[in-house]
Parts: structure tokens; sequence; C-alpha cells
């Protein structure tokens, strides 16, 4: 009991030092705190979304036969498919006709797709929430509702007007927002797609095992081909956002050890008025280890506050707010950005990680430069 | 009861940090187990769709469809790039283009 | 009670600026008397006094508290002896900014690790013999010189030490104040407290609280008054 009462009374103390300086030390705090956040922001967004990526791509295809010319993704015959039609192990091929266009009126890009449902419907669209949205900065347009027709403007310079038949469903703006379903007849007009030509095969194999296997009989037998099995396409998404590489792990470390180096400096310079006050507290009966006690507690308290300040803004900030300083970064300069609102996917290891990352070098960097002014001798408390 | 001394005042506000963060992991999964259906849905439309990426930014073609980019894709952020996108900051090349997965 | 033997203080050994602040002193401080140490400033006084409160160790000799000796005591005992022992009263008072009186004068108690309630109490009651009460959760630099003599006081006797050491007490004081610091050692004496003070100060050192005076003069005993 009077070990903890001891804790309690130094932190007494130590609470009532730092306020001494409120001002200055809650700028440290915030400061402390904004470091936390953006680390803690990155980690969930992150985790959030392969957790999506994960769980929804996971119906993707299994295997999509790209074709490469010159390094470069170009459309593929469709007579590739019977060829790959006669692999062993292959359940079914069908082509794929999928493409971007640029919008002009709106400065967005759509990616078209053809849905073959549409293919007794020519003229006939379907949009997702994004594409229904069309934001434009500054200039607010109307929303895309049934039935309002849509110009578009083909490679040969005509114009096909389609017609918006319905909408598909907003929660799954996530991998729909900036979809428009066509026909395959309009699609091939609108980009002079040749009849037999296709944007990609997709495979559905019978078993999951023989996808290598399948694959490699694939680039065989089309050495121009390019198949890209379905786990591929799920680790995409683990290199995401990822932290551990790339522009924000250099940006995260920067601020990172800035701030480590700031508070370093601002604990060894020990100031005069603060080895005055060590030495009279030695005077008066406190042992070294007592100094450290309360060097420890002044680093704790100012860690542990930011830590948990830091953590529970960046869970508003990523799953209530959806991101939104993050914003600018992902929609970079498209004009289009999908509304999502991702499910919280939270883990007590990454919390146990940020804590171990930032509260325990903070307290370490206020108790060490004090160890030598802690071991004063008390004698030199009478010269003062 | 007021709460006299600062070392109370801050386990506290320790305790309710904690108690904080036991609510976000509650209410996280809380929504994942509420969320069930929409991702049945999402799945749906990825299946039904034959979707193969989620539309994170439509900014450049390797940015919205990373897993289907092709060899040229990695070039295109050279700093004297003339094609230059922010989203390529946080979307690096996928795994399966990389060296050492013996691209293709 | 506190006993010196040929004892030898010097700072900075083997150095350019070695000095030698105390050299070949015998002493014996006995319990329940005052004794004034007297000496101008760089007589080692201070040294002398810091070595009898066990807040240096000589260089050479022996200092036994109680019978017992505490030459080469490792710091934590002695931290705790000192503690328990001695309550320290500064020239400069050395109470700590931004706290308040109160927490002043419980401060030297926070590392035994007492219960709260009971600390608090003691410590405001220290305050009530003082005067001091109404002023207890006012922040120290508020205080007049008078106060902070007076919280000085208080905090040095928290830990309810048998011997108060005082360092040229009145210095920052006027002549009101030295008085009054004087009977309130007279108080102390009377309750059972050995009281140690230096200081060049007549007010202190022809007072009649005090029973005995120690000249000292160039790191030794000129005269050790009455017992060596």
């Amino acid at each position: 009991m009077g070990a903890i009462e001891k804790q309690r009374h130094i932190l007494d103390f130590t609470l009532s030092s730092l306020g001494r300086r409120t001002g200055k030390n809650i700028a440290l705090v915030i400061v402390y705190a904004l470091v936390i956040f953006l680390i803690a922001s990155v980690l969930f967004l992150a985790d959030a979304l392969k957790n999506e990526a994960v769980q929804i791509l996971q119906d993707a295809p299994e295997i999509v036969v790209q074709r490469l010319v010159a390094g470069r993704h170009d459309l593929i015959p469709t007579h590739y498919m019977e060829s790959i039609k006669t692999i062993r192990g292959v359940q079914s091929v069908e082509s794929r006709l999928w493409g971007y266009y640029y919008d002009p009126f709106s400065g967005a890009n759509y990616t078209l797709m053809v849905n073959a449902d549409l293919n007794d419907h020519p003229g006939a669209i379907i949009i997702g929430a994004g594409v229904s949205r069309r934001s434009e900065p500054g200039k607010p347009l109307q929303p895309l509702r049934k039935n309002d027709l849509i110009p578009f403007k083909t490679s040969g310079g005509e114009v096909l007007t389609l017609q918006v038949k319905g909408l598909l469903p907003a929660a799954s703006e996530l991998v729909t927002a900036d979809l428009i379903l066509v026909s395959e007849p309009d699609f091939r007009k609108l980009f002079s797609v040749p009849n037999d030509r296709a944007t990609d095969l997709v495979l559905q194999a019978r078993n999951t095992k023989e996808l290598a296997t399948i694959a490699t009989k694939i680039a065989q037998i089309h050495p121009d081909s390019r198949p890209i099995l379905r786990d591929d396409m799920l680790r995409t998404y683990d290199a995401v956002f990822d932290w551990r590489g790339g522009v924000i792990l250099m940006v995260l470390s920067g601020v990172f050890f800035a701030f480590i180096i700031l508070a370093w400096d601002k604990a060894t310079g020990l100031s005069a008025e603060e080895k005055r006050e060590i030495g009279i507290l030695k005077a008066i009966g406190w042992e070294t280890s007592d100094i450290l006690l309360m060097k420890f507690w002044e680093g704790a308290a100012v860690s542990l506050t930011a830590f948990f300040l830091g953590i529970f803004l960046a869970y508003l900030h990523v799953f209530l707010a959806s991101s939104l300083l993050f914003e600018p970064v992902l929609k970079g300069w498209a004009v289009l950005y999908p509304h999502f609102r991702l499910t919280p996917h939270i883990h007590i290891y990454q919390i146990a990680v940020l804590f171990f990352l930032t509260v325990i070098p903070y307290t370490v960097v206020t108790i060490v430069p004090s160890w030598r002014s802690a071991t004063i001798d008390p004698d030199a408390a009478m010269r003062l | 009861m007021i709460l006299q001394r600062k070392s109370d005042v801050f386990f506290c506000s320790l305790l309710l940090g904690v108690l904080l963060i036991c609510l976000m992991v509650a209410d996280a999964a809380i929504s994942r187990r509420l969320d069930r259906d929409g991702v049945q849905e999402r799945r749906a439309i990825v299946r039904v769709l034959a979707l193969t990426d989620l539309c994170l930014t439509t900014e450049a073609r390797y940015t919205r469809h990373p897993s289907m980019a092709d060899l040229h894709t990695p070039f295109q952020e050279h700093p004297l790039s003339l094609d230059h996108f922010p989203a390529g900051a946080l979307m690096p090349p996928p795994p399966h283009l990389r060296p050492q997965d013996g691209g293709e | 009670m506190i006993h010196l033997q040929d004892i030898r203080k010097v700072f900075n050994a083997g150095q350019p600026n070695e000095f030698v602040a105390i050299e070949g002193v015998n002493l014996t401080i006995d319990s329940h008397v005052a004794t004034a140490l007297k000496g101008p400033s760089g007589s080692g006084k201070t040294t002398l006094l810091s070595l009898l409160g066990c807040m240096a160790r000589p260089t050479s000799g022996r200092i036994t508290l109680k019978e017992r000796e505490i030459t080469s005591l490792p710091e934590r005992f002695l931290t705790e002896i000192r503690r328990e022992t001695f309550g320290m009263i500064f020239q400069q008072f050395n109470l700590i900014k931004g706290l308040t009186a109160l927490e002043n004068v419980m401060l030297p108690a926070y590392p035994k690790g007492e219960k709260h309630a009971a600390l608090k109490r003691r410590a405001m009651d220290l305050l009530e013999l003082l005067n001091l009460a109404g002023k207890a959760l006012a922040q120290v630099e508020w205080l007049s010189g008078g106060e902070a003599q007076r919280t000085a006081i208080a905090r040095a006797l928290i830990n309810n030490p048998a011997i108060v050491i005082a360092d040229e007490p009145t210095a920052h004081l006027d002549t009101t104040l030295s008085r009054e610091f004087m009977e309130i050692m007279r108080q102390l004496k009377k309750d059972g407290k050995t009281i140690l003070i230096a200081s060049h100060d007549p007010i202190v050192y022809e007072s009649d609280v005090i029973d005995r005076i120690v000249e000292i003069r160039d790191g030794s005993i000129v005269l050790p008054g009455d017992g060596a």
C-alpha cells in the first residue's frame, strides 16, 4: 500500500510541477497527440481497407488473362478463349469488356463496363453512385437520375446518347462508385473495339488449387498473355497505404523523429531552475530513485494523455469522418471520389504497437537526461 | 465526490482513456457484426460484375485498378514524369509486379 | 548525539582548484541543546553543517549519530536517516515555486508513502502552529518573507525530526522576523528538539536560546564552546 501511496504522492508533485507551465505543456501534449493521431489514422485506414478488400474481393474472378504488347496492356483476341477452354481444370472462360472514359463536362474519369444483362437493352446504362453525383469542384451539377440522358463522345468523334436505366446501390460505392454498365454493342461503338477483341478474359477453375498450374499453361500457349491470379489481386491491397513502405513511412518517420529530437532537446537542457529544484528535493530527503520516478511520471503523464487523445481522435477521424484529412491525397486530381464509410477494424495489437512506439520512447527521453542531475549531492543544495 | 488530489484526477482520466479504447474495440466488433449483410451485398456485386478492384481513387488507371496494372505502370511515378498522380504515393506497385516475385 | 572525529573535507581533490574546507575537526553535539556555529563567510560553516546533517561525506574521519557510525553508509540508508532525523531550514528558504505552502510542507514526506489524509492533517497542524493556516493554499511566491520563513520551518518539521538544522536563517530577514525566528526555536527546544544553527548574525548567537557557541574559522574550530 505504501508503494502505491508513494507513487500517488510523487505524481501529485509532478502534476503540480507540470502545471507551472501549463501553456507550454498543453502545447506539447497537443503536438504529441497530433503525431500519434496521424500515425494511428494511417494504421486504422490501412487496416480497414485491407480488411474490406480481403473480404469482398474473395469473389473476384479466379484468373484474369491480359494481353501485353510491348509491356503494355493491349486488347486480347477473343479466339484465345477456345485454346484456353481446352486446358484441363478450366470450368469456364468469358470475355470482359471494360475501359475508361473521360467526361470533359464533369472532368471525371469513369470506368465503363459491359454487362450481359444490358445487351437486350441497347442505349441503356446503369450508373454507380459516384457517377450520379459527378461533382465538379466549384460547379455543382445536378445528380444524374433514372431516365436522364448522357451524351458520350465516341472515338470516331460522334455523339452517342445513352439513358440511365438504374443506379447501383450506394452501399456498394467502395467498388462501384465510378462504374457505368453498358451493353456490348454500345461499348464497341463507343470505343471502336473490333468484334474479335476483348479487354481481358476471366476464368473459373474446377479446383482452386490448380490455379497456378492453369496460369502457367496459359502463359505457355499464349506467350503474350499475362494471367493474374485472384491471390495476386488480394495481395495488391496489402501494399496499399502500407506504412511500412513508401512515402508514408518517410513522412511519418520524419515527423516522429523530429518530435523525439525536440523532446530530447527539451529534456537535456535541464534549466538551472530544474537542477536547483532537484537539489532542494534531495536536500529535504528525496532519494535519487525518487527523483527518477518523478521524471518518469513527467514523461508518462504527457505521453499517456497524448496517446489516448491521439488514438481516440484517429478513430473518429477514420471511421466517422471518413478520413477527411487523407482525402486530398487519395483524390489527387480526380474529380470523382467515392463516399464510403469503412467498417471499423481495430486490433489490440495495433494499439499495443503504437503504445510501444510512442509512449515508451518519450518517457525514456524524459528520464535519461535527468540522470546526472538526479544524482547530485544534496550538499550542493546548501550552496544554492 | 470531488477529486481532491491531482493524481486522482489523472488516474481517472487514464481510466477514461482505457475505457474509450475498450469502447472503440467494442464499436468495431459491433459494427462488423451489423455490416455482415452489407459485406454479402458487396461480395455479390463483385461476383456478378466480375470486379477486381476497390474504387479508391479514380485518378489514374493504375490507381483505379492496381491489381490490373501492367509492367509499364511502376515507371509512371518517375520524378521527371509528366504523369504524376498524388494517389500513386499511396499505391505502390502491387507485389506481383515486383522483381522478387519473378515478374512477368 | 552527533560526534565528529578527525574530520577533514576537501573539495575537487587532485585538481588545480583543490580546496580544503574543513581540517582536523573534532566536535560533539549534544541532544536537547541549541548550538550556534559562528564564523565569517568562507570559514567552512556551511560545510560543517552539511557534514553534521549527513548531507555530505567527509574526505577522512568518522561521524557517529546516536552511537551509530554513518560515515560509510550507502546513500539509500543515509537518505532515510537524514529524512527521519534532520529537518533542514535553508538560507534562501528554498521553497518550490509554483506549489502551495501546504504542498511544500508535505514534500519531504512524499517518498515515505504514508496515507495522504494523515500527512495532510499533520501538515495543516504544523501550519496552524505557526499561524499559517490561512495561507495553506497560497502559492509560495505570494507569501511574505515571514510567512515563507515559517513555511520553511514547517517543512523542516513534517517528519518530526529530532534535530533541526538551520543555515543562516536570518540572512534575509529584518530584526523583528529574526527575533520571531529565535522564539520559534525556543519553542522547538522546549519540545525536546536539538537545534543547530550556523550564523554570523548576533541576533542569533547572542540570543539566550543558544546554549553553546562553536566558533569556526578557516576550516578549524577556534572556540569549541562547552564540550569538545
